[in-house]
């Protein structure tokens, strides 16, 4: 179905199955997994929020460098990678490593990212995806052409992208969503909608009412999600992915969530641009919370096997921290060298000056 | 061998590399049904079929953004930028993001990507198309610049652009297009990148050049040795990296060097060049390095042009500065 200029309120109305109290309201559109998958994903998103605990603790012990917190976001961001095959290829913007660990990249990497080792942004053979991009944007119009691509070869697979609501205003946002539109190219666009790009709030970044509707401009499909329900994040996935590996197109998902923490550990300060009440509110639908308690009520959950999942992260945590440090510091040699395939003249009397340097 | 002009020239390479390499795409604004404003891709589309040969939407950064995709998916993009004038739209795509992606990934990924573009001044162009931009490309670590002074550099010069595994932006002067033509080896041959080409050899000074200001200074060099004066033109045809072997030799015989460009004097690949001079050759040095550039302002387009312009008697004038110091 191509979204239209009509009834917009209507169209892009919050797509939600679970609501906060942990409840099915939507029955129809419940997303066909087995039980073992929803265990899955409740583990997913108990692991991301130890991590970020971990992370932001780390961080502060000065163990950790750029750091971007994404407790609130984890079933905006597990939710659509769940979706995902093996063969999908996702380009994450800075807060997007989970979605990239959940994809095949090692934790001790992910943390080597985080301290700015180029060991980190090595995706393993078989793990499909770019680095996190630092730049608001840029990755949607890379997506647009990973998509192309895929397409060009006949392949069956995605390319998915993550910006934020500051996001949506860059040339770039509309640049990428418009060419894989035009070229009907398999992408998936997300919008994690968190509300506020650093201090600013989404109300000022727009005049629109939603961001999904911005699908209608570019003639591709587009949905407005509760983004702290994992359920509805992952139906919605789903169906852009069987949509576009059916020749069917792009889609644009805006997920609603909420970042809990600061936006990066360098020194932002949330509560001069939040107010508490607010945090509370977006605590209320938090999507472990409400997950939680609807796996309780089917039995296929309990306290003992959260505090399994959370001691097995803490271990897991502990393990790839010490791995990161055992890793070799990087070189001014390393960059030299990783430049060029061959080394120009003027980089190989660079590269001579810095060994000398560096032996010393 | 076939006489070719710098356009026909450019549309030969591209064909043989479509021809050659199967993952070669060739796309842009206007670059498919038109084949090119210029005509650069006369012809490829309907050769190559639409999958390989394409237009693109109207947007400068996603061109340059998709190439970065389709680059992880195994293809070799050749896009298209329709002026350079509007590279700026395209800056964070190049120079932040394809220059970028070997070293970040840690030499796991390459952005094989040749972006061609028209540049420069002399064709009466609105504003915004004559501009040269190669300075902004040339200061980023990670890209090559490539500027041909004719059909059989052209060609060879391309040819290996497409080949090489880092991107390339690879910038054709408009007024060489069709201006004169050369004999060009019908068959598929490639010229190094980052070697420059002595293209006059001389013993009394030497004129470092690229692009469009090598006929200047060939045509300056013609002028003085009617003085008695014996020029040598050196065409760098890449400007990043720069072959500073071929450029020091030189200097180690003539030992006075004018540098000329037709960018603003400001910054730029003039200053990178004269400076990299006299680090490695001022005991050779009899005179001051004398520099050839237009004036520090916007382009002067149309109107002021001719004037705004080096100009091949302004080579004469810095010529007999550095002999008579």
């Amino acid at each position: 179905m191509k979204r239209t200029l009509e009834n917009i309120e209507e169209q892009f109305e919050t797509f939600q199955i679970l609501n906060e109290e942990g409840k099915i309201v939507n029955e129809d559109a419940m997303p066909d997994l087995s039980d073992e998958e929803l265990k899955e994903m409740m583990y997913r998103m108990v692991y991301t929020r130890i991590l970020d605990q971990r992370s932001i603790a780390l961080n502060r012990q000065g163990r950790l460098g750029f750091y971007a917190p994404t407790a609130g976001q984890e079933a905006s961001q597990l939710g659509t990678q769940f979706a995902l095959e093996k063969e999908d290829f996702i380009l994450p913007g800075y807060r997007d490593v989970p979605q990239l660990i959940w994809h095949g990249l090692p934790l001790y990497q992910a943390f080597l990212f985080s301290r700015g080792h180029y060991h980190g942004n090595q995706m393993p053979e078989g793990v499909n995806a770019l680095s996190p991009q630092i730049i608001i944007g840029a990755q949607y119009t890379q997506a647009a052409g990973v998509a192309l691509g895929m397409k060009k070869r006949g392949k069956k697979s995605v390319a998915i992208t993550y910006t934020g609501d500051g996001g949506t205003s860059q040339g770039d946002f509309y640049e990428g969503i418009n060419f894989a539109g035009a070229y009907q190219a398999p992408a998936i666009f997300v919008v994690q909608n968190n509300h506020f790009a650093i201090s600013v709030p989404v109300e000022k970044q727009t005049a629109a009412d939603t961001l999904a509707q911005k699908a209608v401009a570019a003639g591709i499909e587009g949905i407005q999600v509760d983004g702290m329900d994992v359920l509805a994040v992952y139906a919605a996935t789903k169906d852009a992915r069987d949509r576009a590996v059916n020749g069917e197109g792009p889609t644009l998902i805006e997920t609603l969530t909420y970042r809990y923490g600061p936006h990066t550990m360098a020194g932002d300060d949330p509560t001069r641009y939040r107010t508490e009440d607010m945090d509370n509110e977006w605590e209320k639908k938090d999507p472990i919370v409400r997950f939680r308690k609807f796996l309780e009520e089917k039995g296929l959950w309990s306290e003992e096997e959260e505090n399994e999942v959370i001691e097995k992260a803490k271990e897991e945590i502990k393990a790839a921290i010490k791995k990161t440090d055992e890793q070799p510091k990087q070189k001014v040699t390393d960059l030299i060298g990783n430049m060029y395939e061959e080394l120009p003249a003027h980089l190989q009397e660079q590269m001579e000056e810095y060994k000398a340097k560096e032996s010393k | 061998m076939a006489q070719m002009t710098m356009i026909q020239a450019i549309t030969d390479a591209l064909r043989v590399e479509l021809k050659n390499d199967e993952n070669v795409l060739v796309y842009g604004e206007d670059v498919g049904q038109n084949g090119g404003v210029f005509r650069a891709t006369e012809g490829l589309q309907k050769e190559f079929g639409e999958d390989r040969v394409f237009d693109t939407p109207l947007a400068e950064s996603a061109i340059a953004g998709i190439s970065i995709g389709l680059a992880t998916q195994g293809f070799r993009p050749v896009p298209e930028i329709q002026f350079f004038g509007f590279v700026y739209e395209a800056m964070d795509a190049i120079n932040g993001q394809m220059a970028r992606l070997r070293y970040r990934s840690g030499n796991t990924q390459t952005a094989p990507i040749t972006i061609r573009s028209p540049f420069g001044g002399g064709v009466h162009t609105p504003e915004l198309h004559a501009d040269s931009l190669e300075g902004l490309i040339a200061q980023q670590p990670g890209m090559k610049v490539v500027i041909p002074s004719g059909p059989y550099d052209a060609k060879g010069l391309l040819i290996q652009s497409i080949r090489d595994n880092d991107p390339v932006v690879f910038l054709e002067h408009m007024k060489l297009y069709r201006s004169f033509r050369e004999e060009v080896p019908e068959e598929d041959y490639t010229l190094e990148l980052g070697k420059a080409n002595v293209v006059r050899e001389g013993n009394d000074v030497t004129l470092i050049a690229y692009g469009a200001m090598v006929h200047s200074s060939l045509k300056a060099a013609e002028e003085l040795e009617k003085d008695g004066i014996d020029a040598e033109v050196i065409d760098l045809r890449t400007v990043m990296p720069v072959d500073f072997d071929t450029i020091i030799k030189s200097v180690e015989k003539t030992n006075r060097v004018v540098m000329v460009q037709e960018a603003q004097r400001q910054a730029g690949i003039a200053s990178y060049v004269v400076s990299n001079v006299q680090e490695r050759a001022i005991l050779h040095l009899e005179a001051p390095i004398l520099t050839v550039a237009a004036p520090d302002t916007v382009y002067a387009f149309t109107q002021a042009e001719e004037v705004w312009l080096p100009n091949y008697n302004d080579i004469i004038e810095k010529v007999n500065k550095v002999i008579n110091f």
